[in-house]
């Protein structure tokens, strides 16, 4: 899930000194409006919100959403931003967690014109913009794909106005999980997406009860997988992880098995369960 | 402050809580969730020692074998992740961090006011040294009885339970003793520095 717990930068004992700064003001909560929801799947949506003063987010990153009970009661929760910086308007992408707590009220309850607190962007690390480059590598589950359309939706933002070529410079690989068909987030967008852009490949590949008639890959993402479909390491791609945390341990020790640089293999976990303590 | 409420919402049966364990905005979990920013790191314990660092660069080092052999101390916490969720009764066994600044003092090597802890992989996390003295900061070798997970850290991690969980840094290898602050990993990419849950502090510019 966004933001996180431990890890990364390639300076240990290094002493290369970062400069202590923190700005005077806090992220501060902001009242959304909800303008759309979209039904992705059956189990998630968008929530296309208008934000005031919203200054604006960089593709990877999240926001805190604050819920508030008649009698006085918060709960909050972190959610993935699904929109690009280039987007008109703020959208969060949530999946139903039946035993959840927030993201029921925000699948089944949550209506247009409703209002949703929320503060952000949060999070620096799992973040890409197109001056980073490429080549881009997104390795997503389930619900883990929501940060990684960001990319993709501010990749293809950005780069239209750019020559094609420009597109060669930053070519991009989607390997996506999901349990069925059924259950793509955004199925109907990724097709699209290749469509108009030959420097973009996306791979689905579904878990459970393939729809009859799917030709393509059937089991979780493994290391024969990621060798097929990733960039090769001494492409050097830009990697990004996101998913539930069994299927982000397997593929960021996969991909630093086949030779790709730990320091270039971003991640991002969510989900009820860490597996075995 | 708040005057919204959220219509339809009415959240988790209130008796469930545990209003006094619970700090701001966290809510309980049963699970132990994993949280790292990039690929887990694996060492050999034959390679792995931990290190500290006074601020003049004096080091002192214990292999694995001599880290194990260290008194230990049996510690049951409550924790809390900035990315919300709070866990009951940890149990752990862990070395005191009084226990390694003990033995280091004993071969010359002085601590300083502030504290940068280093891991495999590259993370590290900034401390005051007084939030890492007088028992409240341990270094854990064991989770629940059995020796830590590398996912969870292993073979050992940092334990200060009473800031956010980014603090209790995993697969620690060195505290590096600094004469002025420095900035951790996330708390460069805007995280707070200090990370109080019972305050909140977040996000750099909380509080």
């Amino acid at each position: 899930m966004p933001a996180t717990s431990e890890r990364a930068p390639p300076t240990s004992g290094s002493g290369i000194a970062t400069t202590l700064r923190q700005p005077l003001r806090p992220i501060a909560w902001r009242l959304a409006a909800v303008v759309d929801i979209v039904q992705e799947t059956p189990r998630a949506r968008t929530i296309v919100l208008q934000v005031p003063e919203w200054a604006g987010h960089r593709a990877g990153q999240h926001v805190d959403v604050r819920l508030t009970a008649e009698d006085g009661y918060q709960a909050q929760r972190s959610y993935s931003i699904a929109s690009a910086p280039e987007d008109p308007h703020v959208a969060l992408t949530v999946e139903r967690l039946d035993d959840g707590e927030v993201s029921p009220y925000l699948t089944d309850e949550l209506r247009v014109e409703d209002k949703l607190e929320l503060r952000g962007p949060i999070g620096g690390h799992f973040v890409w913009d197109v001056k980073v480059g490429g080549p881009l590598l997104l390795v997503g589950g389930g619900s883990g794909i929501v940060p990684l359309r960001a990319m993709l939706r501010h990749r293809a933002a950005a780069l239209k106005a750019a020559e094609i070529n420009a597109r060669r410079h930053v070519p991009a690989r989607l390997l996506y999980s999901s349990r069925r068909w059924d259950e793509v987030i955004y199925r109907d967008e990724l097709a699209r997406l290749i469509e108009d852009d030959p420097t973009l490949e996306v791979t689905l590949t579904l878990t459970r009860e393939p729809t009859k008639g799917w030709m393509g890959l059937r089991r979780r993402i493994d290391r024969m997988m990621l060798a097929e479909v990733a960039w090769p390491p001494a492409e050097r791609p830009h990697v990004f992880v996101c998913g539930g945390t069994l299927l982000v341990e397997a593929v960021a020790t996969a991909l630093i098995e086949l030779g790709h640089d730990p320091q270039r293999v971003k991640t991002e976990r969510f989900g009820p369960t860490g597996g075995a303590t | 402050m708040t005057s919204l409420f959220s219509r339809g919402f009415r959240g988790r049966p209130r008796s469930q809580l545990d209003a006094s364990r619970l700090p701001p905005g966290q809510y309980e979990t049963r699970d132990f969730p994993v949280l790292s920013a990039g690929p887990t790191p694996r060492v050999s314990l034959a390679a792995w020692d931990f290190a500290v660092r006074g601020p003049g660069g004096q080091t002192v080092r214990w292999t694995w074998d001599e880290f194990q052999a260290l008194p230990r101390e049996a510690i049951t916490v409550d924790i809390h992740c900035v990315t919300k969720w709070s866990k009951f009764g940890t149990m752990w066994e862990a070395i005191s961090i009084d226990t390694l600044l003990a033995q280091a003092a004993a071969r010359d090597v002085q601590p300083a006011p502030y504290l940068l802890a280093e891991c495999d992989g590259g993370y590290t996390t900034n401390l005051p040294l007084a939030d890492v003295t007088g028992g409240h900061a341990w270094v854990a070798l064991s989770y629940g009885g059995e020796p830590i997970t590398p996912e969870h850290g292993g073979p050992a991690r940092l334990l200060v339970p009473h800031l956010y969980f980014w603090k209790s840094a995993k697969w620690v290898r060195q505290l590096r003793f600094l004469e002025r602050d420095q900035s951790g990993f996330w708390e460069s990419l805007g995280y707070h520095n200090y990370g109080d849950p019972w305050r909140e502090q977040r996000y750099a510019g909380d509080e």
